[in-house]
């Protein structure tokens, strides 16, 4: 998988209870890229990272990480591969302090950041190691749930709307944080609703409609499509 | 004397709150197993007092038929016992995280009920003798302190500390605390929840079964000793808040203080007066002393 397709994903299905989510997913993320999915509300794209991480027990078709099939992988081995899920609602756990939750997920291969590393990314965390987690600000508690999957050794991130909430000032910080993992050889798939930024950190975005990719534009593109993606995400 | 101001003798002072600190601490242990069971599962394991019970019946079986004495059954018996927890937890618990609390508890209490049925058909229900490994004692000033009954509140709040050490301040606890909040989200991160919450359950099984040892020698090793016990301790763990596990521990203790109190100034409220305690905290706080509202 040298420069080649890290995440695979086609044909992917998936339900909640009765209720048939994603019809036939198809996308792709090459090795070091920054790919978003784009979309309205209730689109299926937090249900698509879900999906792919193995979260959702009812799924069918095929997810590939490198050479490897993941369809039918509980979650916990999906992350031992080398996969990490930031979720929407951040996932910071109330009873563990920040020290607790930042080295919570245990480190499934070699090549993850260190410690010191991560603090320098973020060096709020460091001076309140010790505060229960969900006292953190909202910007420090997405910031914490980016670190703490740093550290894994895992080599795909997904990142499901990291910016939602927060100040300009913040999603600027995430943005340059974005690009630093580009940097460092992080692949990243990005769920947004907010394409300005996307646009600032992703090499190409998928637009994601009822449960299914509807079109794919490149990030060099996106000055010339902005009439299009107005349409698609109807802002 | 301040003792003669209330009328009341300091031995029987004494007497009665040595006898409530023990029932206290079996209050403890009880609950704090129910707290980590439903704080991971879900699941209000009715259970637990027939556990306790097999803890003690287990001590009793490894002395009369391998010959195995008391210190050897505080191992062993909370690890066989732990272990039927388990194969409990695969084989019926697991398919019901899914459903409501009730089905848990229908479950558990069902199991309950054939277990004590089972063992009193056995054993029948007048109970069996188990020899105190710690006999005589110390004469205090201002009491006579039995070895045995020092040892149990010792053990107890070993056990208590140590369970409440491993939860709160290890890594081990840290994944158990996360899961309890998100076990989705842990499972995300490459850790194994099912096998977590199979051996949560057999810790949580076995620590019922560790308190039945201790209690063979204290009372006598029967059928029912769980059921009438398991009551109580839902009541306890009710004051308390489920799922918080220092505060299965500290309203372990003090309401075993409270009804020991109880017998020396007011006999005749004794079995009821934890009861009451219920009531009243369920007024003011309906989530519990230690619980946090949901």
């Amino acid at each position: 998988m040298h420069n080649g397709t890290e995440l695979a994903v086609s044909d992917l299905n998936a339900w909640y209870g009765e209720s048939h989510i994603l019809h036939g997913m198809q996308f792709d993320v090459k090795k070091g890229e920054v790919v978003t999915l784009l979309g309205r509300n209730g689109a299926g794209k937090t249900t698509t990272m879900k999906a792919v991480m193995g979260m959702i027990p009812n799924r069918k078709g095929s997810v590939k990480f490198g050479s490897d099939e993941l369809i039918q992988l509980p979650s916990n081995k999906i992350a031992k591969m080398g996969l990490a899920f930031c979720p929407e609602e951040r996932g910071i756990f109330s009873s563990l302090n920040v020290y607790e939750n930042l080295t919570l997920p245990p480190v499934v291969k070699g090549g993850g950041m260190s410690l010191e590393e991560i603090y320098q990314i973020f060096p709020n965390l460091k001076e309140r190691l010790k505060s229960q987690g969900t006292k953190l600000s909202g910007g420090e508690q997405q910031m914490l749930a980016i670190g703490r999957i740093l550290r894994t050794g895992a080599t795909l991130l997904l990142l499901d709307e990291p910016t939602e909430g927060l100040a300009p000032v913040i999603v600027q910080q995430i943005g340059a944080m974005i690009r630093l993992l580009k940097e460092k050889g992080y692949t990243i798939l990005l769920v947004e609703q907010n394409f300005r930024f996307a646009s600032t950190v992703a090499d190409r975005h998928y637009i994601v409609e009822h449960g299914k990719v509807v079109d794919m534009i490149a990030n060099d593109q996106i000055a010339t499509s902005t009439k299009k993606l107005e349409t698609y995400l109807g802002v | 004397m301040l003792f003669e101001l209330i009328g009341i003798p300091p031995q029987a002072l004494f007497g009665q709150l040595l006898l409530g600190l023990i029932n206290g601490a079996f209050y403890a242990m009880m609950s704090l197993g129910l707290a980590v069971i439903f704080g991971l599962l879900n699941v209000i394991n009715f259970t637990h007092g027939a556990q306790y019970m097999m803890g003690a019946f287990a001590a009793w079986m490894l002395l009369e038929w391998a010959g195995i004495p008391y210190w050897g059954a505080l191992v062993l018996a909370p690890i066989i016992v732990g272990v039927t927890g388990i194969v409990m937890e695969k084989l019926l618990l697991k398919r019901l995280y899914h459903l409501d609390h009730l089905y848990g508890l229908l479950l558990t209490f069902g199991l309950a009920l054939m277990i004590e049925g089972f063992f009193r058909k056995q054993f029948g229900s007048s109970g069996l003798p188990y020899s105190n490994p710690l006999p005589g004692g110390t004469r205090l000033s201002f009491m006579f302190l039995p070895n045995y009954r020092a040892w149990i509140v010792v053990a107890s709040l070993v056990i208590c500390f140590g369970t409440w050490f491993m939860i709160e301040r290890t890594k081990l606890g840290s994944y158990l605390r996360a899961a309890t909040e998100r076990p989705d989200l842990v499972q995300a991160f490459g850790i194994n929840v099912p096998r977590m919450i199979t051996l949560t359950y057999g810790f949580g099984v076995g620590l019922a079964a560790l308190a039945g040892v201790l209690a063979a020698p204290a009372y006598n090793v029967s059928p029912l000793m769980g059921s009438n016990l398991i009551i109580i301790v839902f009541a306890v763990v009710v004051i308390g808040g489920m799922g918080s596990i220092l505060g299965a521990i500290i309203t372990g203790f003090g309401l075993g203080i409270i009804e020991g109190l109880t017998k020396v100034f007011y006999p005749e409220a004794s079995n009821t007066v934890i009861f009451i305690v219920m009531a009243i905290v369920l007024m003011v706080k309906p989530a519990g002393l230690f619980g946090t509202p949901k």
